[in-house]
């Protein structure tokens, strides 16, 4: 809702200023009222659940706007997370706390598969210079190379969706098929610093979730401002009709593959946080099941709502943990419907949810006003926020994707 | 690991549970007349969530999922040896009060479980995970929170933790003593090693293959390993059959062996044919398998439920009254069954449900009520245990054909690796 604002709002003459109020809002939310309000584990748990809004925030961009529907993110997700994994399990694996080993000095998994020498593929993650430029340039390059061989072509839409499903089951393949030099179904575990940094203490949990917060805030902003230029402008239109576009004599492949590329960037920096945060990294996120439990998150916060996104992955999330925590045999069916009870109460998500309880709001209002003016009472009506013709109109054409 | 079948007293299993949740909190808001004369300040330093009446405990397994099947049994066998413990007066006056947690068959779920027990509920102890993987996960967590994990699932070793009691046989365990025994009574020399492709059939096929090649003096004719779930064997049946092994050594694992089994059946390798010994097929196994396609195959494990022992009958009894007569309980059963018994004596030996003194106290613990004979702690926090070699039966048992002595359990085994 809050995406489509800047637009509507700045036509119906409000300030542009309104469309950063839930953003604002949200970081208000994260920065200060969770902090506060939950202990220390909880809020490391909510530091996880924010690394997924990432792969939401990248998914609203690319789906929710620029219609590319990518059942595979957590290929990115996952390539971010093992990037981190192997700079942190690099420097655990010291041959002073690794001499037990039959070579010390290599990652406990390899040699437990009789490997003897660390694999050329590891060793530039000695650095953490390379590591983070590898966090993001990889995934980064990945996407870039499959939407350049994709949208050139001009497969789309469902085959496209298909094919990013591919790409996650190989991939979670190959990881869990090549143990030596992956770790396997475990994953890398066991991680303990960053550049002797102790990420396992309670300080650097602090340090982590802020950081985390920031760069996700700093995320959502980035997609709000890009939303705003032309460019988000014929996003929405080549989503909607993408040959007008073509016709138009844009190159619709180009910003496909950029705003694919961008979504694939974000997944990754999350991959990465959730490494740092949770201490390790396993196939379990790499996956089918997991890419597609990633759209759920945005499909429950809105695709149309970057903000929304944040909240749908922490609702969905916190549900999950709730829900598993309080009826351990039970909870797989009542996630199930919460999901479709969602789907079918409030097929925008929350950020609908939130747009129909302003509308009934208003319609009330004004109602009330009417009835109070019919009687005669001099009360003037609450000012409408913004029109909502246009934007509902978006939103319901957007359900083609 | 197991296979799938479908799991029919799960709603006795959820109802019983409540009765029982109803039962504790009756038991609960009665004063303790026994109390050990020791006062909750004495027996617990560190803030662990024990009370003058109740100790907290912590349970981490998959109850939905793919392991959910594998790991039910753990569940049920700690909850019964709970019961029993509460039903003698609990430990050190104080009733168990168990925490249920999901893992959900989904590794980084467990570690975020593990924190949840350690650092919000404080528990004294979990009895938990089952695969490696899940081990794996929640070890960082136990060794940073210095908690107290009573593991139950025979495993692959090169590991041990201050933090966790391993209640399975490391491989070595569970290895050496059955290729010894092939070597032995069927004159076993050329051997064919399949597993399933991760870390624990790897593991334990290379500790195999030293044995065989350093110490028998036999011969490797063949290793393959197929991925998780894979279901085509034929080629590997093919293969078997060219080569011809004295004896093949299974470490195929879940569902995988239901088609393992079927296929070699299917293509003629019977028992009386081709020798076959697995470390991976339990009781729980053959549910899915069919007894009628594993007759005749030997299984190497510390536990077999038709074990002749008055411990072991009462053990069974018991969780047949508990579970109905149709349960069947496997090796892994049983070693869940013994964490919360080993963990009763390491508190009422250390006086104190503290972790560091539960740790110090566990070596040289010895439980002679064992279903599965007698087991003692190790330094090295494993078990020292027997094998046994069971012949697979029709009606999905095992008859014991052979019994080892005591095994020091050696989990970074010097030679084998």
């Amino acid at each position: 809702m809050n995406i489509i604002t800047p637009s509507t709002a700045s036509a119906a003459g409000a300030p542009a200023w309104r469309a950063w109020i839930p953003l604002a809002a949200l970081a208000l939310f994260i920065l200060a009222v969770l902090p506060l309000c939950l202990d220390l584990f909880r809020l490391n748990l909510v530091g996880k659940y924010l690394t997924y809004a990432f792969v939401a925030i990248g998914l609203v961009l690319c789906w929710g706007y620029g219609g590319i529907l990518s059942l595979g993110q957590g290929v990115f997700f996952g390539l971010g997370g093992y990037a981190m994994a192997m700079f942190l399990k690099l420097e655990a694996s010291d041959p002073e706390s690794t001499k037990i080993q039959s070579t010390p000095g290599i990652p406990d998994f390899m040699d437990w598969n009789q490997i003897t020498a660390l694999p050329a593929l590891w060793e530039p993650f000695h650095s953490l210079a390379f590591t983070l430029l590898a966090i993001v340039l990889v995934p980064g390059l990945m996407a870039f190379v499959i939407g350049v061989a994709m949208f050139k072509r001009r497969v789309g839409g469902v085959y496209f969706a298909i094919m990013t499903q591919a790409f996650a089951a190989m991939l979670s393949i190959l990881i869990i098929g090549q143990q030596g030099y992956t770790g396997g179904v475990n994953g890398i575990t066991d991680l303990k610093t960053l550049n002797g940094w102790d990420i396992r203490t309670d300080h650097a949990k602090y340090v982590l979730y802020f950081l985390n917060a920031g760069l996700l805030l700093a995320s959502v902003a980035l997609g709000q401002v890009l939303l705003k230029t032309k460019f988000g402008k014929l996003l929405l239109a080549l989503r909607d009709k993408e040959e007008r576009v073509r016709f138009s004599g844009y190159d619709v492949a180009a910003f496909k593959v950029f705003i694919f590329t961008l979504a694939a960037v974000l997944s990754a920096v999350g991959g990465a946080m959730f490494t740092l945060q949770v201490g390790f990294m396993s196939p379990s996120f790499v996956g089918i099941v997991p890419s597609i439990e990633m759209v759920i998150f945005t499909a429950v916060g809105g695709r149309l709502s970057l903000v929304g996104a944040v909240y749908g992955s922490l609702a969905v999330n916190f549900g999950k943990s709730y829900f598993s925590e309080s009826f351990p045999q039970l909870w797989l069916f009542l996630m199930g419907g919460l999901f479709i009870a969602v789907v079918m109460l409030f097929p925008n998500g929350l950020a609908g949810l939130a747009d129909s309880v302003r509308g009934a709001w208003q319609k009330w209002q004004a109602r009330k006003a009417g009835q109070m003016t019919a009687r005669g009472a001099p009360r003037t009506p609450a000012p409408p926020e913004d029109e909502p013709a246009a934007p509902t109109a978006l939103r319901v054409k957007g359900g083609a994707a | 690991m197991k296979p799938t079948v479908l799991n029919a007293p799960s709603n006795l299993r959820a109802i019983s549970r409540s009765l029982r949740t109803l039962l504790f909190g009756v038991m609960a808001s009665v004063p303790l007349l026994v109390n050990a004369g020791t006062t909750t300040a004495e027996v617990n330093t560190t803030g662990l969530a024990v009370t003058d009446s109740v100790v907290k405990v912590g349970q981490l397994h998959s109850a939905t999922g793919t392991m959910a099947i594998s790991e039910t049994g753990s569940i049920q066998a700690e909850r019964l040896a709970i019961d029993q413990i509460n039903e003698m007066g609990g430990i050190l006056g104080r009733k168990i009060e168990i925490i249920q947690e999901d893992g959900a068959s989904d590794w980084p779920t467990f570690a975020e479980k593990a924190r949840k027990l350690l650092v919000n509920d404080k528990v004294a102890a979990v009895f938990g995970c089952w695969t490696s993987a899940s081990r794996k996960a929640v070890l960082p967590v136990f060794e940073k929170e210095n908690g107290m994990l009573y593991y139950p699932t025979f495993y692959e070793g090169l590991e041990q933790s201050k933090n966790v009691i391993y209640t399975g046989q490391e491989a070595t365990q569970q290895i050496i003593a059955g290729l010894d025994w092939l070597a032995k009574t069927k004159g076993a020399k050329k051997f064919y090693l399949v597993g399933s492709d991760y870390i624990w059939p790897r593991t334990s096929n290379k500790i195999a293959r030293k044995h065989i090649e350093n110490v028998l003096k036999g011969e490797v004719v063949g290793e393959d390993y197929f991925p998780l779930g894979h279901t085509q064997f034929g080629s590997l049946i093919n293969k078997i059959k060219l080569k011809k092994p004295d004896a093949v050594y299974s470490i195929i694992v879940g569902g995988s062996n239901v088609a393992w089994w079927k296929q070699l059946k299917a293509a003629g390798v019977t028992s009386d044919k081709q020798t076959i010994l697995t470390i991976s097929v339990t009781e729980d196994e053959i549910l899915g398998i069919g007894g009628e396609n594993m007759v005749g195959f030997y299984a190497a494990m510390k536990y077999f439920q038709s074990l002749d022992n008055d411990n072991n009958k009462k053990f069974v009894a018991a969780f047949k009254a508990k579970y109905g007569d149709k349960a069947v309980i496997g090796d892994v059963t049983q070693a869940a069954y013994l964490g919360p018994w080993l963990w009763k004596a390491a508190v009422e030996k250390a006086g104190s449900f503290d972790i560091d003194k539960i740790a110090a106290a566990s070596p040289g613990i010895e439980l002679k009520t064992a279903p599965e004979g007698y087991v003692k702690v190790h330094e090295n926090h494993h078990l020292w245990s027997k094998l046994r070699i069971g012949e697979a039966l029709a009606d999905g048992q095992y008859k014991v054909i052979y019994e080892s002595d005591l095994i020091e359990p050696n989990p970074v085994p010097k030679g084998y690796q």
